[in-house]
């Protein structure tokens, strides 16, 4: 029997990167031309020998600051980039080997929104359907019941993306994932940046899908109350590595001696020495 | 498996899509159309006073086809430059589909808005030109057949320089108008190609440009008949075979170099 869960096993994705120029000494032109020459390229550590799983049903949380692989990892699992060495799969079907399998069930919402920004919400989500095979009308319908849940005024589909909000951008994108029906659903810092009220209707709407749906649900974010109220388990990523895994309550008692009050994010320092609240994009 | 009512709807999906575009920057259109009608119009006034009647036409037709060959290559590696720009790359890559089937509906529209801009500007061109065009000896079947062949080979190069665009949308953009001006240089749009130094007209031997045009100027300069003109479309159709197929091979090995590399991230 297949395993209905995503299995992420010893992934790894070097990038690499010619050297920047020395920040603390003033080139001169000559000497830049001559630093660009012989500079060599320096290997990044994006994801290095990850590994986790995830059940159906489950919403299992990424914590780590800004450049920590959280992204690269997305990407990976969103087929948008190669893997160097590792796998993995999902109901049996290999990120690599069977992609076009793999992506019929996934769907992502990242940071960005990411429309045409001189489209309406509409032509866009239906633009996008129409990839996964939906008609327009099925389309629309559908899109409109996942915006209302989302707390977005439906008449204003036909406005252009740009004229909209940002949090209204990111409501967008969230319909446009779930209008395929994804049984792994990628959420990349899906609230950054979005005002507290939206904020609050992406969460709700989030905890609402595992309710409803069979679905397997990554999501990363810096913000530790929203990881620790959605998610049921609990990855803390630094410079590529899971340096930490747990349920929120396990994270916490790692640290927590008797008597003190420990929060998700007084572990994550201990754990990482970073503060995300400086992080913050 | 491969269902082609679904892959068909797809591709409609990215005709849709540009043309939606399209109308949401007609601003910029009106901008494109202008300029079109008067590059052409500027071209084959050169000629008015200087030359006969079918001297000007030989440049119009120039100026014409060589507005259409370089949109059709231009619209391919635009549609992703754009993606790259917006930041959807990522989704449409992530989506399940065939990468034939989404270029293949980028193709489709650089063909249906080559013909529309083209047609339009042909349209404008007997208001200028009445007396000093002889269009007595057109025969627009051959055009017509000329102009389809061609597509092919020019959707091809289109293929090909799709990946400058896919590593890097402004350096990419400056790659495909070299690739664009050398097309122009070499192909003999508004001379003959003997006019060139040897060593260049090499490289005209292979241009698809060079074969249109010369099919074309015989259609409606001579009343060339399709079969008069078999030895050039068959060229053309030759070259549109290799083009496309390696096109595609290319703009797959540029996709794997994105993937291994982390280019598909928005750009710009």
């Amino acid at each position: 029997m297949m395993p209905n869960r995503l299995i992420v096993d010893r992934l790894v994705k070097h990038f690499h990167r010619k050297q920047p120029y020395p920040q603390n000494i003033q080139l001169t032109s000559l000497q830049k031309i001559r630093h660009r020459l012989r500079r060599k390229k320096e290997v990044i550590k994006a994801v290095d020998n990850v590994s986790f799983q995830v059940a159906m049903g489950e919403i299992y949380g990424i914590l780590g600051a800004n450049g920590s692989g959280k992204s690269t990892l997305i990407r990976l699992i969103s087929t948008l980039l190669l893997p160097d060495s590792g796998q993995i799969s999902f109901f049996g079907y290999d990120v690599v080997n069977d992609s076009f399998k793999f992506r019929q069930m996934i769907n992502r919402v990242s940071v960005e929104a990411s429309f045409f920004k001189r489209l309406s919400s509409e032509e866009n989500l239906i633009h996008s359907a129409r990839l996964y095979g939906l008609s327009a009308r099925d389309a629309r319908e559908k899109a409109e019941k996942i915006l209302v849940r989302l707390g977005f005024d439906s008449t204003r589909m036909d406005e252009m993306m740009e004229d909209l909000s940002r949090g209204m951008q990111q409501k967008i994108a969230i319909a446009r994932a779930l209008l395929t029906s994804p049984i792994l659903l990628l959420l990349d810092e899906p609230t950054t940046g979005l005002d507290p009220k939206s904020k609050r209707d992406v969460q709700r709407f989030i905890s609402e899908i595992r309710e409803d749906h069979d679905v397997v649900v990554l999501l990363t974010t810096h913000d530790m109350v929203e990881a620790e109220t959605l998610c049921d388990h609990i990855s803390i990523i630094d410079n590529g590595k899971f340096i930490a895994t747990g349920t929120p309550k396990e994270l916490i008692a790692q640290i927590s001696t008797q008597g003190d009050k420990v929060t998700l994010e007084d572990v994550f320092i201990e754990l990482t020495g970073k503060d995300l609240t400086e992080d913050v994009e | 498996m491969f269902d082609i009512r679904r892959e068909a709807e797809v591709s409609y999906a990215f005709i849709e899509r540009n043309f939606n575009l399209l109308k949401r920057y007609l601003n910029w259109e009106i901008l494109f159309f202008t300029y079109s009608i008067v590059n052409a119009l500027t071209i084959g006034l050169i000629m008015v006073g200087r030359g006969s009647a079918q001297d000007v036409l030989y440049l119009v037709i120039g100026a014409l086809i060589w507005g259409f060959l370089s949109i059709m290559m231009r619209e391919v590696s635009d549609a992703i430059t754009w993606e790259r720009w917006e930041g959807t790359i990522e989704y449409t890559f992530m989506a399940p589909i065939y990468r034939i089937t989404h270029l293949v509906g980028s193709c489709f529209f650089a063909i249906l808005y080559g013909l529309l801009r083209t047609g339009i500007v042909l349209a404008v061109m007997p208001l200028f030109f009445r007396e000093h065009i002889d269009l007595s000896q057109a025969n627009w079947l051959t055009m017509a057949v000329t102009v389809l062949v061609a597509s092919l080979s020019f959707i091809g190069i289109g293929l090909m320089a799709a990946i400058f665009p896919l590593l890097s949308p402004e350096k990419g953009q400056a790659a495909n108008g070299i690739l664009e001006s050398v097309i122009l240089l070499i192909s003999g749009v508004y001379y003959e190609i003997e006019v060139l130094p040897e060593w260049l007209q090499l490289f005209s031997r292979i241009s698809p440009a060079t074969y249109t045009l010369r099919s074309i100027r015989a259609a409606m300069l001579e009343n060339s008949s399709i079969a008069d003109q078999a030895h050039n479309l068959i060229l053309l159709l030759i070259i549109g075979i290799i083009t496309i197929p390696l096109g595609f091979w290319i703009f797959h090995l540029g996709e794997q170099y994105a993937k291994r590399a982390g280019r598909l991230k928005r750009s710009g």
